[in-house]
């Protein structure tokens, strides 16, 4: 599935724009001028990595600074120690779209309790 | 370098163990740690974990396909190190030679002098403490935390959510002001007040009651009674049915002492890690680092550093000591109270100015910039992590 994301000029280097689907998505432009975009929660906890640091094709999250690598998803260190899936940018237009990974999430525990929990 | 020794298996050991494998050290890596656990990760003890969400295979430190190529002695407490013969002394009289040695024997719950032996008194720090509370805390009661920083704050903050009536009691004026300064140290803990749970302050705890042989110490059999109060010095009774005491932790060093290691609050060492012996660095609780951006040592007792220093450390040792040290990162930690995010980096100690910049004080949603002279050196924030990042990476970019 493309789901439109923002308009390119909007998001500017060393920024994150985050869609609030569920679960939400970031992307982020990076500032070499590449752009990710990969699941906006952490592995490990309830953070938005649209909120951490991002520092060439990391993102470090805002709470306990495990680094996710944008182009993988893998994690460099605790406490995180799921990847985060990454999904397909495409510029069309002038609009940043996101073409969603087909593959299971990882949720952190508390996310995918309640996640869980709303749906039954 | 032949062989390098770890001695301690927690967080701090077991990211320079990872830090030596990453920096290519392809020698022989023995880990020592007294705990019987493989690394597991402490913050939870006194948040999930406790409370009962988060269960014990959650707190592993390692992922399962890692491979570190290290021989753990674990069980097997260090009780010296020699320097003449490079060895690390075990308590079960083994020796491990090693020509490098990496110190990260972390800290140890400080205790109440009295309390020995009495039952439903506890202190948090271990897998094994947290485990006794938790299944206390299951039980429920009236519950007295004796000490009013994090991890006592954290420790009533879960009690409060497990449904139980919750003290605490701090001896100075206002709980936190070491870490985050009185305005601010104010505003954090009246967290407790707002959740109904009694916050006691500028007030000594004289003893601890329950057993009238208390007074004139353990006996024999070193069994004593059930704790049933707290009393005060200003001659208040609060009655408890469990007791935390959460009163700091004190540097895990007597191990080195002749050693030749410098001691001064932990292991003395420069800011790559460095110690007073050649080829022994220190990381984690348990070092004393000379911080250039204070311009003094400062022993940081906080998750971030001890994950992150060992970095350097490890360059330090693999080099011989030949790497300049860049600046590290203003220390940053977190704490999860009733709900709230909070978080701190820098030095609240060094602040002339605090203001709030986002946020309300009332709704417990602040930023708090810390200023020396119009510099910002420190930041704190309640539920605030975007505005809060940015702020640390300013922080971390001016000073660097
Ligand atoms: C309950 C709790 C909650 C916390 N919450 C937070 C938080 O929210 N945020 C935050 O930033 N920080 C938090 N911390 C602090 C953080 O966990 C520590 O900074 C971190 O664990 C330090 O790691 P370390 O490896 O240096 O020391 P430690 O974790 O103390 O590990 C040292 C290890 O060495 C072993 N050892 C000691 N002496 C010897 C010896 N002679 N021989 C062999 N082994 C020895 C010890 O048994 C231990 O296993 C918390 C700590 C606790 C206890
Ligand atoms: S929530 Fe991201 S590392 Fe903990």
């Amino acid at each position: 599935m493309m789901i439109p994301a923002c308009r390119l000029v909007d998001l500017p280097r060393g920024e994150a724009h985050r869609l609030d689907i569920d679960p939400p998505v970031s992307v982020f432009h990076t500032e070499d001028g590449e752009l990710f975009a990969i699941d906006d929660t952490c592995t490990h906890q309830d953070a938005s990595l649209a909120d951490g640091w991002l520092e060439g094709c990391e993102v470090e999250c805002p709470l306990h600074a495990s680094k996710f690598d944008l182009r993988t998803g893998a994690v460099d260190s605790p406490p995180a120690k799921l990847p985060v899936r990454t999904h397909e940018v495409v510029v069309e237009d002038g609009v940043i779209h996101v073409r969603l990974s087909a593959a299971a999430p990882n949720l952190p525990p508390c996310v995918a309790a309640r996640l869980a929990g709303g749906s039954a | 370098m032949r062989t390098v020794a770890v001695v301690g298996a927690s967080l701090a050991g077991l990211s320079a163990a990872r830090s030596l494998r990453k920096q290519g050290y392809d020698g022989r890596l023995v880990v020592i740690g007294d705990e019987l656990h493989r690394p597991y990760d402490r913050p939870p003890l006194s948040k999930e974990f406790l409370a009962g969400t988060l269960g014990e295979a959650d707190l592993s430190l390692e992922t399962d396909d890692e491979d570190l190529r290290a021989e753990w002695l674990l069980g097997t407490r260090a009780t010296g190190l020699d320097r003449t013969e490079r060895a690390v002394r075990l308590a079960d009289g083994r020796e491990v030679r090693a020509d490098g040695i990496v110190i990260a024997t972390g800290a140890a719950a400080r205790t109440l002098p009295g309390s020995e032996g009495l039952a439903g008194v506890h202190t948090l720090r271990t897998l094994d403490d947290a485990r006794a509370l938790r299944d206390e805390l299951a039980r429920g009661g009236r519950l007295v935390v004796i000490g009013g920083g994090f991890i006592g704050a954290e420790v009533a903050s879960t009690a409060y959510t497990l449904g139980l009536d919750a003290t605490v009691v701090e001896a100075a004026p206002t709980p936190l002001a070491g870490p985050l300064g009185a305005r601010m140290g104010g505003i954090v803990s009246a967290l407790h007040v707002d959740h109904g749970v009694r916050l006691l302050c500028g007030v000594e705890v004289k003893r601890l009651s329950g057993d009238e042989r208390s007074e004139m110490g353990v006996p024999p059999d070193g069994v004593r009674g059930r704790v049933d109060a707290v009393l005060l010095e200003d001659g208040r009774s609060i009655p408890a049915d469990i007791v935390v005491v959460g009163v700091g932790a004190r540097p895990c060093v007597e191990w080195l002492d002749g050693s030749g290691v410098d001691l001064d609050n932990g292991v003395k060492c420069g800011p790559d890690g460095r110690t007073s012996l050649a080829g022994v660095v220190a990381v984690g609780d348990c070092a004393n680092w000379y911080d250039p951006r204070a311009g003094a040592h400062r022993r940081v007792e906080h998750w971030t550093g001890a994950r992150e220093r060992p970095d350097a450390a490890i360059a330090t040792l693999l080099a011989g000591g030949a790497v300049e040290p860049g600046v590290p990162r203003p220390p940053y930690f977190w704490s999860d109270q009733y709900g709230v995010k909070i978080q701190f980096a820098g030095h609240a100690a060094a602040a002339d100015s605090v203001t709030i910049e986002a946020g309300a004080a009332d709704d417990r949603d602040v930023l708090a910039v810390y200023r020396r002279a119009g510099v910002p050196v420190a930041v704190l924030g309640m539920n605030q992590p975007r505005l809060f990042t940015r702020w640390r990476k300013q922080l971390a970019a001016a000073s660097s």
